[in-house]
C-alpha cells in the first residue's frame, strides 16, 4: 500500500521534517500542515471564483470573464489586487472593533475545522477521536461573526441580513448534524479517520463500500447537500445576500480586503463542508471502484471535492431563490423529520447485518429504502396540501 | 501546562468581569461568548475533549446566539444612561464574597470529599457515549424529556400569541 506516488506529500513533508533537530520537528511538523492546507484552500478558492464565473457565465449563455490573460484564466488575480488595493472604508457608526474582528472570526474556525478532515492516505493534520464533534463546534463560531458584521455595520439592513442568515444556519444546522449522525452511529467512531476507513473494500470484489450505496446513505447524502448548501448560504438558500432586496445582508458596509475575507470565509465553509460530506458519505479518499485504485488518494479527494463545487455552482446558476418562510417550512417540517426517520432507517440496516437467509440483501434494501421513502411521499403531499402539480396554466398566454 | 492554565483562567475570569461591566448589552453578550470559548479551553486542557467540544458547540453556538437575539429582539442596543456602578454595589459585592466563601471553605475542608484520582482519566468521546447509554440512559432520557417539554411548552406560547392577532 505505500505507493510512493499515492503517499508523495506525507514523503515528502516527512524528509523535511527529518532535517531539523529533534527538539523542533514536532512544531515544523505542525506548522507544514497548517501552511499546507492554508496555501492549497486558499488557491482553490481563487481557482473557484474563476470556476463559478465561467460556469455561471456558461449556464447564463455569455462567455464569463475573458479579458485578463488566455480565457481569462488571470482573473483571480486581478481580483485580488483589486480588493487590496480598494480603499477599506468603515462608517463613522460603525462599532470600528466588531466590525475589524467579524471577518477574522469568520475565516480563522473555519480554516481550523481543515485539521480534521482527511485528504488523502495518511494525510490529515490532526486525527483525534472526536473529530466530527469538532468539525461542528468550530463551524458553529460563522453565526457570531455573521452576527458581528451585522450588528458592527450600523445599517438596518446588515442587522437584517445577519439575522435573517443566524435564524437559517441554526435552522440548517440541526438537520446537517443529524444527517451525518447516521454515519458516527453506524461507524462507531467520530474520527473522520476511522470513517474513512470504514468504507474501504469493495463489494463483490469491485464496487466501493461507500455510505452512500445503502439507501440511508443515499437519503443522508441528499439531505446533508441539502442543509449544506443552506449552511453556507448558497443558492437557492441565499437570502441572507439577497441583493434585490437588503442589497448585501451582513456584507453591505464592508469593502476592500474585509469583503475578501468573507467571501474566502464563505467558500472555505462550502469547501470544508463538502469535504465533511464526501468523508461522511462518499468514502472520502477511496477510489470508487477497485480498478482505479492505482490513482493516488489525494487526486481522488479533490476529484469528488471539485465535482461537489461544481454541482453547487450548477446549483446556483439553476435554481431560483427562496423566500424566508418557505425556508424556514422546509428546515423545521420537512428536513428535520426526514433526518430523523433516516436515523432510524439507518439503525435498521445496522441491526439487520447479521441475516442470512436467502435474499437477505434485497430484503435489507426493501425495509430501509421503505422506512425512509415512505414518509418522504406522505411529508410531501401532507406539505404541498392544496398545491396543484400538474401542467400550468397561464391567464394570458398559451 | 501551569502557564496555559492561568491564561486561559485569566482570560476566562477577565472576558466574564468585562461582560459584566461593559455598558452595551451587545458586547456583553460578545464578551460571555469569549468567556464560554475560554472555558471551553479549560475543559481541552484538562483532556476533557467531548465537553471541551460540547462547549463550543451549545454555548458559543447557540447559548451565546439566543443571548444576541433575545438583545436585539426586546430593547435597544443603545448605552444606557443610568451609571454603570451602584453605590450599593459594594455591600452587595462584599455579602456575595461572604456567602461564597462560607460555602467554599467548609466544603473545601470537608472529609466527604472523594480523594481526587492521582492521574485524570483520559475519557474518549466513545467511552463517554457508551457509559451515557448504558448507565446513565434514564438520566439523559430524562433530561431529553425535559427539554422537548420545554420545546412544546415554546411553541404553544408562540401559538397562543398568534392567535390573539386579528
Amino acid at each position: 500500500m505505500a505507493n510512493p506516488l499515492d503517499q508523495l506529500f506525507v514523503l515528502l513533508k516527512q524528509w523535511l521534517v527529518a532535517l531539523l533537530p529533534v527538539g523542533l520537528q514536532p512544531l515544523l511538523s505542525m506548522v507544514l500542515s497548517a501552511a499546507a492546507i492554508i496555501a492549497v484552500f486558499a488557491s482553490l478558492f481563487a481557482v473557484t471564483t474563476l470556476l463559478e464565473r465561467k460556469g455561471l457565465g456558461r449556464l447564463q449563455n455569455r462567455l464569463g470573464p475573458n479579458r485578463t490573460g488566455p480565457f481569462g484564466i488571470l482573473q483571480p488575480l486581478a481580483d485580488g489586487l483589486k480588493m487590496l488595493t480598494k480603499e477599506d472604508i468603515v462608517p463613522e457608526a460603525a462599532d470600528q472593533v466588531v466590525h475589524f474582528l467579524a471577518p477574522l472570526v469568520m475565516v480563522v474556525p473555519v480554516l481550523t475545522a481543515y485539521a480534521v478532515l482527511p485528504m488523502g492516505r495518511n494525510m490529515v493534520a490532526v486525527d483525534f477521536d472526536g473529530g466530527v464533534l469538532f468539525f461542528f463546534a468550530v463551524g458553529a463560531s460563522t453565526e457570531l461573526s455573521v452576527f458581528m458584521a451585522g450588528w458592527a455595520s450600523r445599517n438596518k439592513y446588515s442587522l437584517l441580513g445577519a439575522m435573517r442568515a443566524i435564524a437559517q444556519m441554526i435552522s440548517y444546522e440541526v438537520p446537517l448534524v443529524l444527517a451525518s449522525v447516521t454515519v458516527v452511529m453506524t461507524v462507531g467512531s467520530l474520527s473522520l479517520v476511522r470513517i474513512v476507513q470504514s468504507q474501504s473494500g469493495y463489494h463483490w470484489g469491485w464496487l466501493a463500500r461507500w455510505h452512500v450505496f445503502t439507501p440511508w446513505g443515499l437519503a443522508g447524502l441528499l439531505l446533508f447537500l441539502i442543509a449544506a448548501a443552506a449552511e453556507c448560504n448558497r443558492t437557492p438558500f441565499d437570502i441572507p445576500e439577497g441583493e434585490s432586496e437588503i442589497i448585501a445582508g451582513h456584507l453591505v458596509e464592508y469593502s476592500g480586503f474585509k469583503y475578501a475575507l468573507f467571501f474566502l470565509g464563505e467558500y472555505l465553509g462550502m469547501f470544508a463542508v463538502s469535504s465533511l460530506g464526501i468523508s461522511l458519505f462518499l468514502g472520502g479518499w477511496e477510489a470508487p471502484v477497485s480498478f482505479l485504485t492505482w490513482i493516488p488518494s489525494y487526486v481522488w479527494f479533490f476529484g469528488k471535492l471539485l465535482g461537489f463545487i461544481s454541482l453547487f455552482i450548477w446549483l446556483r446558476g439553476t435554481l431560483p431563490r427562496l423566500r424566508t418562510d418557505q425556508l424556514m417550512n422546509f428546515a423545521w417540517k420537512f428536513l428535520l423529520p426526514m433526518t430523523l426517520v433516516n436515523l432510524v432507517a439507518a439503525a435498521g440496516w445496522h441491526f439487520s447485518a447479521g441475516w442470512s437467509f436467502p435474499g437477505a440483501l434485497a430484503w435489507r434494501w426493501l425495509f430501509s429504502a421503505a422506512v425512509v421513502g415512505v414518509p418522504y411521499l406522505a411529508l410531501g403531499h401532507a406539505l404541498a396540501g392544496r398545491v396543484h402539480l400538474g401542467p400550468r396554466s397561464y391567464r394570458y398566454a398559451t | 501546562m501551569r502557564l496555559t492554565f492561568l491564561l486561559l483562567a485569566a482570560l476566562t475570569l477577565g472576558s466574564a468581569l468585562l461582560a459584566l461591566s461593559r455598558r452595551r448589552l451587545v458586547h456583553c453578550a460578545l464578551w460571555v461568548a469569549v468567556s464560554f470559548a475560554a472555558l471551553a479551553c479549560l475543559y481541552l486542557q484538562l483532556g476533557a475533549q467531548f465537553i471541551g467540544f460540547a462547549q463550543v458547540l451549545v454555548y458559543v453556538g447557540a447559548v451565546a446566539i439566543l443571548i444576541v437575539f433575545a438583545i436585539l429582539l426586546t430593547r435597544s442596543t443603545e448605552e444606557p444612561a443610568a451609571p454603570a456602578v451602584i453605590p450599593g454595589w459594594l455591600s452587595g459585592i462584599s455579602i456575595a464574597v461572604l456567602t461564597a466563601g462560607g460555602l467554599v471553605v467548609p466544603i473545601l475542608s470537608s472529609s466527604l470529599l472523594p480523594a481526587p484520582p492521582a492521574a485524570p482519566p483520559m475519557v474518549t468521546a466513545q467511552a463517554l457515549g457508551q457509559e451515557l447509554m448504558t448507565r446513565y440512559v434514564l438520566v439523559l432520557e430524562v433530561a431529553g424529556l425535559l427539554l422537548t417539554a420545554a420545546l412544546i411548552g415554546a411553541v404553544i406560547l408562540a401559538l397562543k400569541e398568534s392567535e390573539g392577532r386579528p
